[in-house]
């Protein structure tokens, strides 16, 4: 088994490669603007470093949000390319449950990544792999009784102390962890999701109120 | 011919998601999926909409390309893709595609100007573009001359709208009228019921001191909604085909009048017309009179590859390719706002920077080269 895994639902850049025992490689950068300039370089130099090629993947493994759609679809159009080209299956994985696996923390907690707009995507878990809320977009100070007194994990939850006020680590998310949590994912034979964006908005769009008169009233 | 290159081009660089394949001048496949009846109802592509779209059909449109061209992707010589300008969002979905699949296949990336593309597939309908090619580039985003003496290297903007795209002129219009968005054939259908010197329209920048080669279209729309207005003010029903006709007659009057000074001023005898408005019939006939009373020959090529299209973008990927020109790196950014001197993005080692030597005066605005 060789996945290759890759999230841009959040500033960071995050590549890695996955034995199904261990993470061979690996790169993260933190840059909420250059997704589409940063991923295929990453993907190149994981894989040099691992001393091997696209063509030996056998999964593609990709976090499909939530998160800031335009760096989003970055990821995802790659993954489906990718897998396209070599044949091989996509695994789709909630952004937020790769931070979860990564953060081990033990006993109900959330986590929360920035949304932009000061608002946060946020769910909460009772473990590590146990997710009990569907991934939501968020005002904080909307979630504060819901969150309070709870570790909570990720950037997002950092960006606001006065409604998470027990914040653990990471703060970013980790390609390999999301390898880690798809390798336990397919020896457990679990589902994964569709390639497909977790975009929680619809899109912004104004019906224009018909036409502008010219002349004046 | 077997030896020419043979390059897939994708272009996402506004509301359709298009894939084409070519092998030199010869056109193999021309997949599209556009999202254009989802943006219908707001009056104007949204870019979110358009980019969910995008991300939706790109697997699928380069499967569908792949297989009407008879090709396998291993087969392909190049991979080029619309690198800029036009709406970020929607660029960066076929960039990255485009950066995936090079990869994957192990093939060259070529990230080209969209303008240039628009120039270049004149090559699958007339063969080789004379060198230089004068052109005029006509749709919802842009308006522009262009004098292209190296469609692979070296296209220098003559002229360009100072305000509204033609394009948008005829989207606006339309709207007005109440027929329904994208104008552009719908006031063309009108049209040909009225009477195209029924109503005189303005014609913008056609002064003796004006700008010679640039193009306006605000006060012209402004002018038609007056007139409109009006009649409405006075209870008169609008003769919707009469207006159609005349404004119409007022757009491609100067767009014809412009490219033919341009071709004469500089000495070159044929003009290439490319763009979404390039399928007014109007501005084919109009456009085809003026020219053989000039002298000069017209290409225009079949309005599907006028529109937005991916083989428009993969027809410049073969000229590249053919004439050795640099791929682009790994890191290619799309840029919304690319330059229409930016021919090819060879990466951040070339310095596409906007510290260009020439003269800004006539570069296209950032908000108007969508499309
Ligand atoms: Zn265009």
């Amino acid at each position: 088994m060789l996945l290759l895994a890759f999230d841009t639902a959040t500033p960071a850049v995050t590549v890695a490669l996955h034995d199904g025992r261990r993470v061979l490689a690996e790169s993260t950068e933190i840059d909420a603007r250059r997704h589409g300039e940063l991923l295929m370089p990453a993907v190149d130099r994981v894989l040099r470093e691992a001393g091997t090629v696209l063509g030996d993947v056998t999964g593609i493994v990709v976090g499909v949000g939530p998160g800031p759609y335009t760096g989003l679809r970055v990821g995802l159009v790659t993954a489906v390319s990718f897998a396209d080209v070599l044949g091989v299956p996509v695994h789709g994985i909630c952004t937020l449950d790769g931070l979860a696996y990564a953060a081990a923390v033990e006993g109900p907690f959330v986590v929360a990544t920035d949304a932009r707009r000061k608002e946060v995507y946020w769910a909460r878990y009772e473990g590590p792999r146990a997710r009990v809320t569907d991934p939501a977009v968020d005002r904080p100070g909307d979630i504060a009784d819901e969150v309070a007194g709870v570790p909570a994990v990720g950037a997002g939850a950092a960006l606001y102390p006065e409604v998470f006020t027990d914040v653990r680590p990471p703060a970013d998310q980790s390609a390999a962890a999301l390898a880690a949590l798809a390798a336990v994912k397919l020896a457990d034979g679990e589902d994964f999701l569709p390639a497909l964006p977790l975009y929680l908005r619809r899109p912004d769009a104004q019906v224009p109120a018909g036409y502008k008169a010219v002349l004046p009233k | 011919m077997a030896d020419e290159p043979l390059v897939l081009g994708i272009e996402t660089s506004c509301d359709e998601t298009g894939v084409g394949i070519v092998r030199g001048h010869t056109l193999l496949a021309d997949a599209v999926a556009s999202s254009v009846d989802e943006h219908a109802r707001f009056g104007g592509v949204v870019p979110e909409v358009a980019s969910r779209a995008h991300l939706e059909a790109m697997v699928p449109t380069i499967q569908r390309a792949l297989k009407e061209a008879g090709v396998a992707a291993s087969d392909l010589d190049g991979i080029a893709v619309t690198a800029g300008p036009g709406l970020a969002g929607a660029l960066l979905v076929g960039v990255s595609a485009a950066k995936a699949y090079a990869y994957a296949l192990g093939k060259p990336l070529y990230g080209v100007n969209h303008l240039a593309s628009h120039i270049c597939v004149d090559q699958l309908e007339h063969g080789p573009l004379p060198e230089p090619t004068m052109a005029l580039l006509v749709s919802g985003g842009h308006s522009s001359l262009l004098l292209a003496p190296d469609i692979t290297g070296d296209v220098r903007p003559l002229g360009s709208t100072i305000d509204d795209a033609a394009g948008e002129a005829f989207d606006k219009v339309a709207r007005v009228l109440g027929l329904g968005f994208p104008g552009g054939p719908a006031i063309d259908r009108a049209a040909r019921e009225g009477d195209p010197a029924a109503i005189r329209f303005p014609r913008g920048l056609t002064g003796s001191r004006d700008p010679i080669y640039d193009f306006s279209f605000s006060g012209l729309k402004t002018a038609v909604a007056r007139w409109i207005e009006s009649k409405r003010r006075e209870g008169v029903e609008v003769p919707v085909a009469d207006v159609s006709a005349s404004f119409q007659e007022a757009v491609v009057d100067v767009l014809t009048r412009k490219a033919i000074r341009a071709c004469k001023d500089n000495g070159v005898d044929h003009l290439m017309i490319g763009g979404g408005v390039a399928a007014n019939t109007r501005l084919r006939s109009l456009a085809q009179e003026r020219c053989e009373d000039a002298g000069i020959l017209l290409r225009v090529p079949r309005p599907k590859l006028c529109t937005d299209n991916g083989a428009m973008v993969a027809a410049l990927g073969a000229e590249m390719v053919a004439r050795g020109r640099p791929s682009s790196t790994w890191d290619l950014p799309a840029d919304s706002s690319l330059q229409v001197t930016d021919v090819s993005v060879p990466g951040h080692t070339h310095d596409h920077g906007h510290g260009h030597g020439h003269d800004h005066v006539h570069e296209l605005s950032k908000d108007n080269l969508y499309s």
